[in-house]
Protein backbone atom coordinates (compact mmCIF):
# COMPACT_ATOMS: atom_id res chain seq x y z
CA UNK A 1 0.00 0.00 0.00
CA UNK A 2 2.80 2.39 0.96
CA UNK A 3 4.53 1.67 -2.32
CA UNK A 4 1.37 2.38 -4.25
CA UNK A 5 0.92 5.68 -2.43
CA UNK A 6 4.39 6.80 -3.51
CA UNK A 7 3.48 5.91 -7.06
CA UNK A 8 0.50 8.23 -6.90
CA UNK A 9 2.71 10.93 -5.41
CA UNK A 10 5.23 10.45 -8.22
CA UNK A 11 2.36 10.53 -10.72
CA UNK A 12 1.19 13.90 -9.47
CA UNK A 13 4.77 15.11 -9.63
CA UNK A 14 4.97 13.85 -13.22
CA UNK A 15 1.86 15.84 -14.11
CA UNK A 16 3.38 19.01 -12.69
CA UNK A 17 6.89 18.48 -14.11
CA UNK A 18 5.70 17.42 -17.55
CA UNK A 19 2.81 19.86 -17.74
CA UNK A 20 3.68 20.90 -21.30
CA UNK A 21 3.54 17.31 -22.49
CA UNK A 22 0.37 16.68 -20.49
CA UNK A 23 -1.31 19.81 -21.84
CA UNK A 24 -0.33 18.93 -25.39
CA UNK A 25 -1.67 15.39 -25.07
CA UNK A 26 -4.81 16.60 -23.30
CA UNK A 27 -5.46 18.98 -26.18
CA UNK A 28 -5.06 16.14 -28.70
CA UNK A 29 -7.35 14.05 -26.55
CA UNK A 30 -10.01 16.77 -26.50
CA UNK A 31 -9.75 17.39 -30.25
CA UNK A 32 -10.19 13.70 -30.97
CA UNK A 33 -13.11 13.27 -28.56
CA UNK A 34 -14.73 16.51 -29.66
CA UNK A 35 -14.54 15.67 -33.36
CA UNK A 36 -15.94 12.19 -32.77
CA UNK A 37 -18.77 13.48 -30.57
CA UNK A 38 -19.68 16.25 -33.00
CA UNK A 39 -19.93 13.84 -35.92
CA UNK A 40 -21.87 11.31 -33.84
CA UNK A 41 -24.31 14.03 -32.75
CA UNK A 42 -24.87 15.25 -36.30
CA UNK A 43 -25.60 11.69 -37.46
CA UNK A 44 -27.64 10.28 -34.61
CA UNK A 45 -29.65 13.16 -33.13
CA UNK A 46 -31.77 13.89 -36.23
CA UNK A 47 -32.40 10.18 -36.83
CA UNK A 48 -33.30 9.49 -33.20
CA UNK A 49 -35.54 12.55 -32.88
CA UNK A 50 -37.30 11.89 -36.17
CA UNK A 51 -37.92 8.21 -35.40
CA UNK A 52 -39.18 9.16 -31.94
CA UNK A 53 -41.42 11.82 -33.44
CA UNK A 54 -42.97 9.29 -35.81
CA UNK A 55 -43.03 6.62 -33.06
CA UNK A 56 -41.39 4.28 -35.52
CA UNK A 57 -38.36 2.05 -35.45
CA UNK A 58 -38.32 1.05 -31.79
CA UNK A 59 -36.86 -2.22 -33.00
CA UNK A 60 -33.97 -0.36 -34.61
CA UNK A 61 -33.38 1.87 -31.59
CA UNK A 62 -33.36 -0.99 -29.10
CA UNK A 63 -31.08 -3.13 -31.23
CA UNK A 64 -28.65 -0.32 -31.91
CA UNK A 65 -28.38 0.14 -28.14
CA UNK A 66 -27.83 -3.55 -27.49
CA UNK A 67 -25.31 -3.93 -30.27
CA UNK A 68 -23.52 -0.78 -29.12
CA UNK A 69 -23.11 -2.23 -25.67
CA UNK A 70 -21.70 -5.46 -27.09
CA UNK A 71 -19.15 -3.76 -29.35
CA UNK A 72 -15.70 -3.99 -27.77
CA UNK A 73 -14.15 -0.55 -28.20
CA UNK A 74 -10.70 -2.04 -28.67
CA UNK A 75 -11.92 -4.17 -31.57
CA UNK A 76 -13.72 -1.23 -33.21
CA UNK A 77 -10.60 0.93 -33.01
CA UNK A 78 -8.49 -1.95 -34.28
CA UNK A 79 -10.82 -2.40 -37.25
CA UNK A 80 -10.66 1.34 -37.97
CA UNK A 81 -6.88 1.20 -37.78
CA UNK A 82 -6.57 -1.73 -40.14
CA UNK A 83 -9.04 -0.51 -42.73
CA UNK A 84 -8.55 3.23 -42.69
CA UNK A 85 -4.95 3.43 -41.57
CA UNK A 86 -2.90 5.09 -38.91
CA UNK A 87 -3.95 8.39 -37.48
CA UNK A 88 -6.53 10.82 -36.23
CA UNK A 89 -9.42 10.05 -38.55
CA UNK A 90 -9.32 6.29 -38.32
CA UNK A 91 -9.69 6.55 -34.54
CA UNK A 92 -12.20 9.39 -34.77
CA UNK A 93 -14.43 7.31 -37.02
CA UNK A 94 -14.17 4.33 -34.68
CA UNK A 95 -15.18 6.58 -31.79
CA UNK A 96 -18.12 7.88 -33.82
CA UNK A 97 -19.33 4.31 -34.23
CA UNK A 98 -19.10 3.82 -30.46
CA UNK A 99 -20.81 7.13 -29.63
CA UNK A 100 -23.81 6.71 -31.91
CA UNK A 101 -25.74 4.00 -29.98
CA UNK A 102 -26.28 5.85 -26.67
CA UNK A 103 -27.12 9.16 -28.38
CA UNK A 104 -29.44 7.64 -30.97
CA UNK A 105 -31.26 5.38 -28.55
CA UNK A 106 -31.76 8.00 -25.88
CA UNK A 107 -32.96 10.56 -28.40
CA UNK A 108 -35.45 8.05 -29.73
CA UNK A 109 -36.70 6.97 -26.31
CA UNK A 110 -36.88 10.57 -25.09
CA UNK A 111 -38.97 11.90 -27.96
CA UNK A 112 -41.04 8.74 -28.17
CA UNK A 113 -41.95 9.09 -24.48
CA UNK A 114 -43.20 12.70 -24.68
CA UNK A 115 -46.83 12.70 -23.51
CA UNK A 116 -49.18 12.27 -26.44
CA UNK A 117 -51.56 14.76 -24.80
CA UNK A 118 -48.99 17.53 -25.15
CA UNK A 119 -48.31 16.66 -28.78
CA UNK A 120 -52.00 16.39 -29.60
CA UNK A 121 -52.75 19.69 -27.93
CA UNK A 122 -49.98 21.29 -29.98
CA UNK A 123 -51.37 19.79 -33.15
CA UNK A 124 -54.82 21.01 -32.18
CA UNK A 125 -53.39 24.49 -31.84
CA UNK A 126 -52.31 24.24 -35.46
CA UNK A 127 -48.60 23.64 -34.98
CA UNK A 128 -46.72 22.08 -37.86
CA UNK A 129 -44.59 18.97 -37.43
CA UNK A 130 -41.47 21.10 -37.30
CA UNK A 131 -42.97 23.33 -34.62
CA UNK A 132 -44.10 20.32 -32.61
CA UNK A 133 -40.58 18.90 -32.71
CA UNK A 134 -38.72 22.10 -31.88
CA UNK A 135 -41.16 23.65 -29.40
CA UNK A 136 -42.80 20.70 -27.68
CA UNK A 137 -40.91 17.46 -28.07
CA UNK A 138 -37.31 18.66 -27.93
CA UNK A 139 -37.69 20.77 -24.76
CA UNK A 140 -39.55 17.98 -22.99
CA UNK A 141 -37.13 15.32 -24.21
CA UNK A 142 -34.05 17.35 -23.36
CA UNK A 143 -33.09 15.65 -20.06
CA UNK A 144 -33.12 12.19 -21.62
CA UNK A 145 -31.40 13.30 -24.80
CA UNK A 146 -28.66 14.86 -22.71
CA UNK A 147 -28.39 11.74 -20.59
CA UNK A 148 -27.44 9.94 -23.79
CA UNK A 149 -25.00 12.64 -24.80
CA UNK A 150 -23.39 12.52 -21.36
CA UNK A 151 -23.01 8.76 -21.53
CA UNK A 152 -21.46 9.09 -24.97
CA UNK A 153 -19.17 11.92 -23.83
CA UNK A 154 -17.75 10.03 -20.87
CA UNK A 155 -17.42 6.95 -23.01
CA UNK A 156 -15.67 8.71 -25.88
CA UNK A 157 -13.24 10.62 -23.64
CA UNK A 158 -12.43 7.38 -21.83
CA UNK A 159 -12.15 5.31 -24.97
CA UNK A 160 -10.07 7.88 -26.84
CA UNK A 161 -7.28 6.62 -24.58
CA UNK A 162 -7.19 3.42 -26.62
CA UNK A 163 -6.62 5.61 -29.67
CA UNK A 164 -2.93 5.48 -28.85
CA UNK A 165 -2.68 1.87 -30.02
CA UNK A 166 -3.78 3.05 -33.47
CA UNK A 167 -1.69 6.21 -33.60
CA UNK A 168 -4.54 8.57 -32.78
CA UNK A 169 -2.57 10.51 -30.19
CA UNK A 170 -3.98 11.81 -26.93
CA UNK A 171 -3.24 10.92 -23.34
CA UNK A 172 -3.25 7.24 -24.25
CA UNK A 173 0.15 7.80 -25.87
CA UNK A 174 1.58 8.16 -22.38
CA UNK A 175 -0.49 5.35 -20.87
CA UNK A 176 0.62 2.69 -23.36
CA UNK A 177 4.22 3.79 -23.36
CA UNK A 178 5.49 2.84 -19.97
CA UNK A 179 8.95 2.24 -21.39
CA UNK A 180 9.35 5.94 -22.09
CA UNK A 181 7.36 7.60 -19.32
CA UNK A 182 7.63 5.11 -16.48
CA UNK A 183 4.90 3.98 -14.15
CA UNK A 184 4.47 7.50 -12.74
CA UNK A 185 3.78 8.79 -16.25
CA UNK A 186 1.26 6.02 -16.91
CA UNK A 187 -0.57 6.61 -13.65
CA UNK A 188 -0.35 10.39 -14.06
CA UNK A 189 -1.91 10.23 -17.53
CA UNK A 190 -4.57 7.84 -16.23
CA UNK A 191 -5.47 10.36 -13.53
CA UNK A 192 -5.68 13.06 -16.20
CA UNK A 193 -8.05 10.95 -18.32
CA UNK A 194 -10.31 10.30 -15.33
CA UNK A 195 -10.43 13.97 -14.44
CA UNK A 196 -11.01 14.90 -18.08
CA UNK A 197 -13.94 12.48 -18.31
CA UNK A 198 -15.50 13.89 -15.15
CA UNK A 199 -14.96 17.47 -16.31
CA UNK A 200 -16.43 16.73 -19.74
CA UNK A 201 -19.44 15.11 -18.07
CA UNK A 202 -19.89 18.18 -15.90
CA UNK A 203 -19.53 20.52 -18.88
CA UNK A 204 -22.24 18.71 -20.82
CA UNK A 205 -24.37 18.86 -17.67
CA UNK A 206 -23.93 22.63 -17.54
CA UNK A 207 -24.81 22.91 -21.21
CA UNK A 208 -27.94 20.92 -20.50
CA UNK A 209 -28.91 23.30 -17.69
CA UNK A 210 -28.38 26.25 -19.96
CA UNK A 211 -30.55 24.74 -22.68
CA UNK A 212 -33.36 23.54 -20.44
CA UNK A 213 -36.31 25.95 -20.38
CA UNK A 214 -36.73 27.45 -16.90
CA UNK A 215 -40.10 25.80 -16.39
CA UNK A 216 -38.61 22.35 -16.82
CA UNK A 217 -35.64 22.75 -14.49
CA UNK A 218 -36.29 20.05 -11.96
CA UNK A 219 -33.98 17.60 -10.30
CA UNK A 220 -33.86 14.79 -12.79
CA UNK A 221 -30.41 13.33 -12.51
CA UNK A 222 -31.33 10.03 -10.95
CA UNK A 223 -34.04 9.56 -13.53
CA UNK A 224 -31.60 10.19 -16.37
CA UNK A 225 -28.99 7.85 -15.07
CA UNK A 226 -31.47 5.02 -14.79
CA UNK A 227 -32.33 5.25 -18.41
CA UNK A 228 -28.77 5.35 -19.64
CA UNK A 229 -27.69 2.16 -18.00
CA UNK A 230 -30.76 0.02 -18.01
CA UNK A 231 -33.78 1.88 -19.26
CA UNK A 232 -34.43 0.10 -22.47
CA UNK A 233 -34.26 -3.36 -21.10
CA UNK A 234 -35.56 -2.40 -17.75
CA UNK A 235 -38.84 -0.94 -18.83
CA UNK A 236 -40.40 -3.97 -20.50
CA UNK A 237 -39.47 -6.18 -17.59
CA UNK A 238 -40.77 -3.59 -15.15
CA UNK A 239 -44.15 -3.82 -16.75
CA UNK A 240 -43.92 -7.55 -16.28
CA UNK A 241 -43.34 -7.06 -12.58
CA UNK A 242 -46.88 -5.78 -12.36
CA UNK A 243 -48.08 -9.13 -13.60
CA UNK A 244 -48.36 -11.08 -10.41
CA UNK A 245 -48.61 -14.83 -10.13
CA UNK A 246 -52.25 -15.72 -10.49
CA UNK B 1 6.02 -4.40 -19.03
CA UNK B 2 2.77 -4.02 -20.83
CA UNK B 3 2.16 -6.12 -23.93
CA UNK B 4 2.61 -2.87 -25.80
CA UNK B 5 6.18 -2.03 -25.00
CA UNK B 6 6.70 0.32 -27.89
CA UNK B 7 4.29 2.52 -29.81
CA UNK B 8 2.60 0.41 -32.42
CA UNK B 9 1.74 3.15 -34.82
CA UNK B 10 5.34 4.08 -35.47
CA UNK B 11 6.08 0.74 -37.09
CA UNK B 12 3.62 0.91 -39.94
CA UNK B 13 2.09 -2.18 -41.44
CA UNK B 14 4.52 -5.08 -41.38
CA UNK B 15 3.55 -8.34 -42.98
CA UNK B 16 3.52 -10.91 -40.22
CA UNK B 17 5.60 -14.03 -40.53
CA UNK B 18 3.45 -16.90 -39.41
CA UNK B 19 5.90 -19.56 -40.58
CA UNK B 20 3.74 -21.37 -43.08
CA UNK B 21 1.88 -18.27 -44.16
CA UNK B 22 -0.41 -18.80 -47.10
CA UNK B 23 -0.67 -16.27 -49.91
CA UNK B 24 -3.72 -14.86 -48.20
CA UNK B 25 -1.86 -14.30 -44.94
CA UNK B 26 1.23 -12.91 -46.63
CA UNK B 27 -0.87 -10.46 -48.65
CA UNK B 28 -2.89 -9.63 -45.53
CA UNK B 29 -6.22 -9.98 -47.27
CA UNK B 30 -9.51 -9.11 -45.58
CA UNK B 31 -10.22 -12.56 -44.25
CA UNK B 32 -8.14 -15.73 -44.38
CA UNK B 33 -10.12 -18.85 -43.43
CA UNK B 34 -6.96 -20.95 -43.46
CA UNK B 35 -5.33 -18.75 -40.83
CA UNK B 36 -8.39 -19.13 -38.59
CA UNK B 37 -8.28 -22.89 -39.07
CA UNK B 38 -4.55 -23.06 -38.27
CA UNK B 39 -4.74 -20.79 -35.23
CA UNK B 40 -8.09 -21.72 -33.74
CA UNK B 41 -6.88 -24.21 -31.18
CA UNK B 42 -3.58 -22.44 -30.51
CA UNK B 43 -4.68 -18.80 -30.21
CA UNK B 44 -8.36 -18.09 -30.61
CA UNK B 45 -9.93 -20.85 -28.57
CA UNK B 46 -7.77 -20.30 -25.45
CA UNK B 47 -8.41 -16.55 -25.72
CA UNK B 48 -12.15 -17.17 -25.93
CA UNK B 49 -12.11 -19.49 -22.91
CA UNK B 50 -10.04 -16.98 -20.90
CA UNK B 51 -12.45 -14.26 -21.90
CA UNK B 52 -15.41 -16.27 -20.63
CA UNK B 53 -13.60 -16.99 -17.36
CA UNK B 54 -12.64 -13.34 -16.81
CA UNK B 55 -16.23 -12.27 -17.44
CA UNK B 56 -17.88 -14.95 -15.31
CA UNK B 57 -15.64 -14.28 -12.33
CA UNK B 58 -16.15 -10.51 -12.55
CA UNK B 59 -19.93 -10.72 -12.90
CA UNK B 60 -20.18 -13.34 -10.13
CA UNK B 61 -18.22 -11.22 -7.65
CA UNK B 62 -20.02 -8.07 -8.76
CA UNK B 63 -23.37 -9.79 -8.34
CA UNK B 64 -22.61 -11.03 -4.82
CA UNK B 65 -21.41 -7.57 -3.76
CA UNK B 66 -24.34 -5.76 -5.35
CA UNK B 67 -26.85 -8.26 -4.03
CA UNK B 68 -25.53 -7.89 -0.49
CA UNK B 69 -25.49 -4.11 -0.76
CA UNK B 70 -29.01 -4.07 -2.21
CA UNK B 71 -30.38 -6.28 0.58
CA UNK B 72 -28.71 -4.08 3.16
CA UNK B 73 -29.92 -0.79 1.74
CA UNK B 74 -33.36 -2.17 0.99
CA UNK B 75 -33.96 -2.07 4.74
CA UNK B 76 -31.53 0.70 5.68
CA UNK B 77 -32.23 3.44 3.16
CA UNK B 78 -29.67 5.64 4.84
CA UNK B 79 -26.85 3.78 3.08
CA UNK B 80 -28.32 3.95 -0.39
CA UNK B 81 -26.85 7.29 -1.42
CA UNK B 82 -23.23 6.51 -0.43
CA UNK B 83 -23.36 3.16 -2.21
CA UNK B 84 -24.73 4.71 -5.40
CA UNK B 85 -22.21 7.55 -5.22
CA UNK B 86 -19.31 5.13 -4.87
CA UNK B 87 -20.51 2.90 -7.70
CA UNK B 88 -21.17 5.91 -9.94
CA UNK B 89 -17.69 7.33 -9.42
CA UNK B 90 -16.08 3.98 -10.25
CA UNK B 91 -18.31 3.74 -13.30
CA UNK B 92 -17.05 7.09 -14.62
CA UNK B 93 -13.35 6.20 -14.48
CA UNK B 94 -12.16 5.25 -17.97
CA UNK B 95 -11.44 1.53 -18.19
CA UNK B 96 -7.93 1.86 -19.57
CA UNK B 97 -7.11 4.39 -16.85
CA UNK B 98 -8.60 2.25 -14.08
CA UNK B 99 -6.56 -0.76 -15.17
CA UNK B 100 -3.44 1.38 -15.07
CA UNK B 101 -4.33 3.03 -11.79
CA UNK B 102 -4.66 -0.40 -10.19
CA UNK B 103 -1.33 -1.69 -11.46
CA UNK B 104 0.70 -0.05 -8.65
CA UNK B 105 -1.63 -1.67 -6.11
CA UNK B 106 -2.21 -5.14 -7.48
CA UNK B 107 0.45 -5.46 -10.17
CA UNK B 108 0.15 -6.96 -13.64
CA UNK B 109 -2.15 -9.72 -12.44
CA UNK B 110 -5.60 -11.12 -12.98
CA UNK B 111 -6.59 -9.36 -9.74
CA UNK B 112 -6.07 -5.94 -11.36
CA UNK B 113 -8.34 -6.88 -14.22
CA UNK B 114 -10.99 -8.40 -11.98
CA UNK B 115 -11.12 -5.48 -9.57
CA UNK B 116 -11.69 -3.11 -12.48
CA UNK B 117 -14.26 -5.32 -14.21
CA UNK B 118 -16.13 -5.93 -10.94
CA UNK B 119 -16.12 -2.19 -10.30
CA UNK B 120 -17.94 -1.52 -13.56
CA UNK B 121 -20.68 -4.06 -12.85
CA UNK B 122 -21.57 -2.61 -9.43
CA UNK B 123 -23.62 0.40 -10.50
CA UNK B 124 -25.74 -1.49 -13.02
CA UNK B 125 -26.36 -4.54 -10.83
CA UNK B 126 -26.93 -2.72 -7.55
CA UNK B 127 -29.39 -0.27 -9.00
CA UNK B 128 -31.38 -2.89 -10.84
CA UNK B 129 -31.59 -5.29 -7.90
CA UNK B 130 -32.67 -2.52 -5.55
CA UNK B 131 -35.14 -1.20 -8.11
CA UNK B 132 -36.55 -4.71 -8.43
CA UNK B 133 -36.99 -5.05 -4.67
CA UNK B 134 -38.59 -1.63 -4.48
CA UNK B 135 -40.94 -2.29 -7.36
CA UNK B 136 -42.98 -4.84 -5.40
CA UNK B 137 -46.48 -3.32 -5.12
CA UNK B 138 -47.44 -2.31 -1.56
CA UNK B 139 -50.69 -4.27 -1.65
CA UNK B 140 -48.72 -7.43 -2.34
CA UNK B 141 -46.54 -6.75 0.70
CA UNK B 142 -49.64 -6.12 2.76
CA UNK B 143 -51.22 -9.33 1.58
CA UNK B 144 -48.02 -11.14 2.57
CA UNK B 145 -48.16 -9.63 6.01
CA UNK B 146 -51.83 -10.47 6.26
CA UNK B 147 -51.02 -14.09 5.48
CA UNK B 148 -48.68 -14.05 8.45
CA UNK B 149 -45.34 -14.11 6.60
CA UNK B 150 -42.37 -12.87 8.58
CA UNK B 151 -40.06 -10.25 7.13
CA UNK B 152 -37.56 -12.91 6.13
CA UNK B 153 -40.26 -14.98 4.45
CA UNK B 154 -41.57 -11.91 2.67
CA UNK B 155 -38.08 -11.22 1.34
CA UNK B 156 -37.39 -14.73 0.08
CA UNK B 157 -40.85 -15.69 -1.14
CA UNK B 158 -42.28 -12.41 -2.37
CA UNK B 159 -39.74 -9.67 -2.91
CA UNK B 160 -36.81 -11.59 -4.39
CA UNK B 161 -38.88 -13.57 -6.91
CA UNK B 162 -40.63 -10.40 -8.02
CA UNK B 163 -37.26 -8.67 -8.34
CA UNK B 164 -36.01 -11.31 -10.79
CA UNK B 165 -36.98 -9.50 -14.02
CA UNK B 166 -35.27 -6.26 -13.00
CA UNK B 167 -32.26 -8.19 -11.68
CA UNK B 168 -31.96 -10.15 -14.89
CA UNK B 169 -32.22 -6.96 -16.92
CA UNK B 170 -29.27 -5.60 -14.96
CA UNK B 171 -27.38 -8.86 -15.28
CA UNK B 172 -27.78 -8.79 -19.05
CA UNK B 173 -26.36 -5.27 -19.30
CA UNK B 174 -23.55 -6.15 -16.89
CA UNK B 175 -22.54 -9.34 -18.72
CA UNK B 176 -22.63 -7.76 -22.17
CA UNK B 177 -20.64 -4.70 -21.15
CA UNK B 178 -18.14 -6.78 -19.16
CA UNK B 179 -17.49 -8.96 -22.20
CA UNK B 180 -16.81 -5.83 -24.23
CA UNK B 181 -14.63 -4.31 -21.51
CA UNK B 182 -12.62 -7.45 -20.89
CA UNK B 183 -10.89 -6.98 -24.24
CA UNK B 184 -9.03 -4.01 -22.73
CA UNK B 185 -7.73 -6.33 -20.00
CA UNK B 186 -5.11 -7.48 -22.48
CA UNK B 187 -3.26 -4.27 -21.72
CA UNK B 188 -2.49 -5.67 -18.28
CA UNK B 189 -2.38 -9.44 -18.74
CA UNK B 190 -1.96 -11.49 -21.93
CA UNK B 191 -5.42 -13.02 -21.65
CA UNK B 192 -8.80 -12.82 -23.28
CA UNK B 193 -9.84 -11.88 -26.79
CA UNK B 194 -8.15 -8.51 -26.49
CA UNK B 195 -4.72 -10.15 -26.57
CA UNK B 196 -4.89 -11.41 -30.16
CA UNK B 197 -6.26 -7.99 -31.12
CA UNK B 198 -3.31 -6.23 -29.50
CA UNK B 199 -0.87 -8.58 -31.21
CA UNK B 200 -2.57 -8.20 -34.57
CA UNK B 201 -2.55 -4.41 -34.20
CA UNK B 202 1.23 -4.43 -34.30
CA UNK B 203 1.20 -6.03 -37.70
CA UNK B 204 -2.12 -4.62 -38.89
CA UNK B 205 -3.15 -8.20 -39.53
CA UNK B 206 -6.76 -7.95 -40.64
CA UNK B 207 -8.00 -11.50 -40.19
CA UNK B 208 -6.98 -11.78 -36.57
CA UNK B 209 -8.52 -8.43 -35.60
CA UNK B 210 -11.77 -9.21 -37.39
CA UNK B 211 -12.09 -12.74 -36.01
CA UNK B 212 -11.21 -11.83 -32.41
CA UNK B 213 -13.52 -8.80 -32.53
CA UNK B 214 -16.33 -10.85 -34.01
CA UNK B 215 -15.82 -13.53 -31.37
CA UNK B 216 -16.19 -10.91 -28.62
CA UNK B 217 -19.39 -9.51 -30.14
CA UNK B 218 -20.73 -13.02 -30.77
CA UNK B 219 -19.92 -14.06 -27.21
CA UNK B 220 -21.82 -11.04 -25.87
CA UNK B 221 -24.86 -11.77 -28.00
CA UNK B 222 -24.88 -15.47 -27.06
CA UNK B 223 -24.54 -14.64 -23.35
CA UNK B 224 -27.39 -12.14 -23.66
CA UNK B 225 -29.62 -14.74 -25.31
CA UNK B 226 -28.76 -17.32 -22.62
CA UNK B 227 -29.75 -14.85 -19.90
CA UNK B 228 -33.09 -14.21 -21.63
CA UNK B 229 -33.73 -17.96 -21.58
CA UNK B 230 -32.71 -18.10 -17.90
CA UNK B 231 -35.05 -15.24 -17.06
CA UNK B 232 -37.97 -17.01 -18.71
CA UNK B 233 -37.16 -20.15 -16.75
CA UNK B 234 -37.00 -18.21 -13.49
CA UNK B 235 -40.27 -16.36 -13.99
CA UNK B 236 -42.85 -18.95 -15.05
CA UNK B 237 -45.72 -16.59 -14.22
CA UNK B 238 -44.66 -14.19 -16.94
CA UNK B 239 -44.45 -17.01 -19.43
CA UNK B 240 -47.99 -18.23 -18.88
CA UNK B 241 -49.27 -14.68 -18.97
CA UNK B 242 -47.68 -14.10 -22.29
CA UNK B 243 -49.37 -17.15 -23.82
CA UNK B 244 -52.89 -16.23 -22.78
Amino acid sequence: MIASLTVFGDALEFIVDERRLILHKTWEHLLLSGAALAIALVISLPIGVWLGHRHRGSFLAVNVANLGRALPSLAVIAVGFVFIGVGFWSVAIALVVLAIPPILTNAYVAVDAVQTEAVEAARGMGMTDRQIITRIELPLALPLIFAGIRTATVFVVATATIAAVAGGGGLGDIIVNQAAYGLEGVVGAAICVSVLALVADGAVGLLQRALTPAGLRVESRSFEADVTTSGLRFRPSMSKVDGLPD
Amino acid sequence: MTPLGEPVAAQGPVIPDFGKGSDCVVENRLFCPDWVRDNWSGTLEPALVEHVKLTLLAVAIGFVLSFGAALLTHRLRLFEKPVVAFAAIVYTIPSLALFQLLVPVTGLTVATVEVALVGYTLLILYRNILEGLRSVPPDVLEAARGMGLTRRQTLWRIELPLAVPATMAGLRVAVVSTIALATVAALVIPQGLGYPIFLALREAFKTEILVAGALAVGLALVADALLVVAERALTPWNRTRRVT
